[in-house]
Order: C-alpha cells, then structure tokens, then sequence
C-alpha cells in the first residue's frame, strides 16, 4: 500500500530529536514508524505518521525542512524466512531497494516494514502478483 | 661567514638608497606611462604626466592599484612588456574567483631571485649549506622563488615542494639538509613528526626560512627549541614578485624591505592618506624595477608599522612589522589567499543560499577551514546519498576555486546566526 513518508534534516546535536517529538507530542500526532539515516555530522530523520498532511505543515511552521514522498507499507509474516521470502520476490522482479525499515509493533502476526523502491507501481503489482500483503491504510493506522 | 649577498646595497647609506630610488621611480613611472594604458588612463583622470613625478616626494600623487584593479584589468591589462618578453607566469587567487597572474621578463626574474637570495645569506646562508625548499612549486611563488635564490648563492638546493612528509624527512636526515625553507606550520608539523621518529640527533638544521602565513613569536620559539635552529620570516606577495619583497635579519625584529626594488608606504586605509614611519597602517608597494608587471602604489590591504634606523646587522634597509591584520577581508589559510566572495560565489552556483559561515582554526599547527552551509528545501532529500553527494560536490568545487580542502558542514536552516547589519561571516579561531 502506497503511503506517504515525511522527512526532515537532522543536525548531529543533542536535543535535536527531542524538539521534533515535543511537535509531534503538543499537536497530537501518532507515529507508527521511525527511521534515521546519518553520516558523522547530519542526518535525515524519516517518519511515517497518522496525519501526514498535518504533520508537514506543523513542522514547517517551525521553521524546519520536510519533504512528503511515498513510500509502500508491506506486511511481513512474522516468523523465521518471512522477509528472506519477501526479498526473493523483489530481487526475481529486479527492483533496487533504496532504503527499508521496520514499523513499530505488529499484529496478528505480521510485522510491517516501509519500503522506498525505484518503482512502487511495479513493485507493488509484483507483490501483490505474489499474493504478498502489501498492507492497507487501516490495519496501518493512518488517517 | 658570507654576511650579506649584495653588501654595496644592502648596506648603502639612506641617502644613497633615496638616490638610486628617485632615479628608478622616474624611470619605472616612464615605463608605465608609456606601456601600460590602464594605469595611464589613471593618471590621466588625475591630470598627471610622468613630469609631474621628479622624485619620490612626488610618489603620494600617483594613483593606487588595488586587487580589484589586478581583476578588472586581468588578464594581461597591467603588463608592462610584450608577451614575447616574458618568459614566466604566477598567479594567486582574486577577491571572487578571478584570479591575479603576474608576468616576468628573465630580469624580474632574476632580480626576485637576487631578493631571495639575500634572505637566505641574511639567515645565514652560503655555498656550503644544504637547502631543502618545502614551499610548493608550481603557480604558487613560494617554491620557485626560494629555489632561485638558493641557486644564485649556490647552496645545494633540494626541490622538495610540499607535503609527502616522509620523503621529507629521509631527504633531510639523509642529505643533512641545514636550511629548511616552508611555511611556519609545516616546519611546526615536520618538528613534531622529527621528534616523533626520534630523528632529532640526525639532523642538520640551523636555519629556516619560514613566511607565506601569519605566525606569533611564541610559535617561532616552539619551533626554534624544537628544532634547534634559528628561524627567519620572509614576506612577499604575487604581485609584486613573491616572497622576499622583504626578508628577517639576526636580529629578528621585523623584516628588511628591500628598498632598490620595492618602495613602502604605509596609508591609512580609509583616506589613502600617507602615515609617517612608526604608525600603524595599511602597507603600499611600489616596484621600481619590474618590467613585465611594474605595479605602481599597490594597495597589499596588509596593516604594518615601518622603521627606519640603523640595524645591528648592518643593513640599513626600512623594517616592515610582521602583518598585524588585512584592511579586507581576505583569509591567509595553509598560505592560500581565501576570500568569502569566492566561497560564497562556489554556495550560490551550487545551488545553496548566500548565508554561511567560516570557521578558520589551527589544530596541531595546521589551519583548517571550515564552511558552514544551511540546508535547503531544494537540497534536501529522503535519500541520505543524495545529500552527501551534494555535499561532495560541493567540497569538490571549493577546492578547485581555492586549491585547499574546505571541510562542509551542513546545518539545519536558520541557524546560523543572523546579526543585525552585517553579517558575521568568518570566524577565526587561531591564536597567532
């Protein structure tokens, strides 16, 4: 499922995590997932939030850089070889994998992951070809 | 000991020095009105002719130069002779990219190495020594300037260039090099890796002959201790020649300008109203015997003090103090000319917005130099690749505008500081 992903510049420095939550936390935004990517000096944090709309733009009232890009939500059984399965049927399809992380908790037995992938359409369509669970917005939790 | 390489000059009476410059400025002022229009058509906004200049009581009518004046007129606007007539270029950076290249006949040559050789004798050199030059060799005046010098007093010369700190070492210790030629931090960075290796009781050293950046007495003890050897400042600048515009004696308490080739001036920098000797001000060069790049009055935005008096070395020379700051903004780091124009002229072609920062710093004798660059909406990226490419990008084109490695650090936006006015753009954090 295609869902939308919010990401920000994070500077190497103490506190600079704690002032993007404290946004998040006064204007009652739920993450679902949390990624970040960093060299010694800066990072980008990556987000995937119940309101991503509103979450962008209380973030850029504070002054801070956000790009929205779409990301796909998979559900991964959540036993031994679930994603060694999964990975199989994306190299088979010949899709690069940018990045991937793991979303928080999981349930009936599935854990989710985010993918960014050079080509959602087809990577989406090859999983569902293969009869994966690429999961929805609601058992995601999204608005 | 040989005292002095060109004794007759070096330690000619005032009098005779002021002769010899009355003579050549009339001569070189000729020369300039004949061959250069860009600096004639100066002149002629001041209604001046060359008849107006009969000696050097007469040189504070002349118009300045300055490095603005090096860009407009680049690249062979201010040359003095024929293409066909020279035979070298150097050049140096400019205030926003453009850079400043200098032209020499084999006389401008040949008289810089004359300077060069003087500082060398003045620290003691002669045909016995062992020279290993550091500098780098190249665009860069330093190495070929020092090289020529070392040649004319016939020690053995070693044209090393710089860094590759090992093969320096083995040269030295090999060759029993006894003058070291580089900049200030080198020789601190070469004193450290000596003792380092304990190579102390293997080498030779007894001089150094050390300019191109700026450095404080309490380094030039640190590296005397360290290396047993006495240590020398030397000044020059592209423009005028290279180093040896003017040089350190025995008694190391500023430099000898070299006065049959070079006239100083100190102004004040905002009137370019002449100062009298002893006051602090903004040092002004004219050559007197360049013939392919003959600068009249050159503003070197460098702030000095001159003193005049007999020396103990016998030269009776005009002393310039060390640089004690720029009347602009210009940075020295690693001995490089880094100006903010032409750092913020490589952020706004890469894509990044004019607001930065320079962090400059000296760690383990070496300057660094940093830039700090906010993020941008455009630059940004999910792609954490992207932006390290960017950023590479972006050291890369830094260093082919300025020669030296910048390091970059990206900063969430809006946080470097904005003051009110005028921004502060650079940061020095080394204490010289």
């Amino acid at each position: 499922m295609k869902i939308k992903q919010i990401s920000l510049f994070l500077e190497n420095r103490a506190g600079q995590l704690l002032e993007i939550t404290k946004i998040l936390a006064a204007n009652g935004i739920n993450m679902k997932a949390l990624n970040i990517a960093e060299t010694s000096d800066y990072g980008v944090l990556r987000l995937i939030v119940d309101d991503a709309e509103k979450t962008s733009a209380v973030l850029r009232e504070s002054g801070m850089i956000t790009i929205t890009s779409t990301v796909s939500a998979v559900a991964v059984p959540d036993r031994m070889g679930g994603l060694n399965e999964l990975l199989n049927v994306i190299a088979d399809a010949e899709i690069s994998i940018e990045y991937m992380y793991s979303a928080f908790g999981q349930k009936d037995g599935v854990a989710y992951m985010i993918f960014k992938v050079d080509d959602i359409d087809k990577f989406e369509e090859t999983l569902a070809a293969k009869d994966v669970n690429v999961s929805g917005v609601e058992e995601f939790g999204l608005k | 000991m040989q005292k002095y390489y060109q004794q007759e000059i070096e330690c000619a009476s005032p009098e005779k020095i002021r002769e010899l410059q009355n003579e050549r400025l009339v001569k070189q002022v000729k020369h300039v009105w004949d061959n250069v229009p860009y600096y004639r058509k100066k002149m002629e906004e001041k209604g001046l002719t060359p008849d107006d200049v009969k000696s050097i009581d007469d040189l504070h009518k002349l118009p300045f130069l300055s490095k603005d004046d090096l860009r407009e007129a680049y690249p062979y606007g201010l040359m003095g002779k024929d293409l066909k007539d020279c035979v070298r270029i150097h050049s140096t950076s400019g205030t926003t990219g453009k850079r400043v290249v200098a032209f020499y006949t084999q006389h401008d040559i040949d008289l810089w190495e004359d300077c060069c050789a003087r500082a060398i004798v003045a620290a003691g050199g002669d045909e016995t020594d062992v020279c290993q030059v550091c500098y780098g060799y190249g665009l860069f005046t330093g190495g070929s300037g020092l090289n020529g010098g070392s040649h004319k007093v016939g020690c053995l010369t070693l044209p090393m260039s710089s860094g590759n700190t090992d093969r320096q070492l083995q040269f030295m210790t090999d060759l029993e090099s006894t003058i070291l030629c580089c900049t200030p931090s080198y020789a601190a960075y070469l004193a450290e890796s000596i003792h380092e290796r304990g190579l102390r009781d293997k080498i030779k050293l007894k001089a150094g002959i050390f300019g191109a950046e700026a450095w404080s007495e309490e380094m030039r003890r640190d590296i005397e201790k360290s290396l047993g050897i006495k240590a020398y400042d030397i000044y020059g600048l592209t423009e005028l020649s290279g180093p040896g515009v003017s040089f350190e004696c025995s008694e190391q308490s500023g430099m000898h300008i070299n006065e049959d080739h070079f006239i100083a001036e100190i102004i004040d920098p905002n009137t370019g109203e002449v100062l009298p000797d002893g006051t602090q001000g903004e040092l002004v060069f004219t050559s007197l015997t360049k013939e392919a790049f003959p600068l009249l009055r050159y503003r070197t935005r460098d702030i000095c003090v001159l003193t005049r008096g007999k020396c103990s070395c016998g030269r009776t020379f005009v002393k310039m103090s060390k640089p004690r700051g720029r009347s602009d903004d210009m940075l020295i780091v690693k001995g490089v000319n880094v100006f903010p124009s032409q750092i913020e002229a490589v952020l706004i072609e890469n894509g990044y917005q004019a607001n930065y920062q320079i962090v400059v710093d000296r760690v383990n004798n070496s300057d660094t130099l940093e830039v700090m660059v906010e993020m941008t909406q455009e630059n940004f990226s999910d792609n954490l690749g992207k932006i390290t490419d960017m950023e590479k990008a972006l050291v890369s084109a830094l260093k082919a505008m300025l020669g030296i490695y910048v390091k970059v650090r990206l900063v969430a936006p809006k946080t470097i500081q904005r003051s009110e006015g005028k921004a502060v753009r650079v940061i020095d954090k080394r204490k010289i």
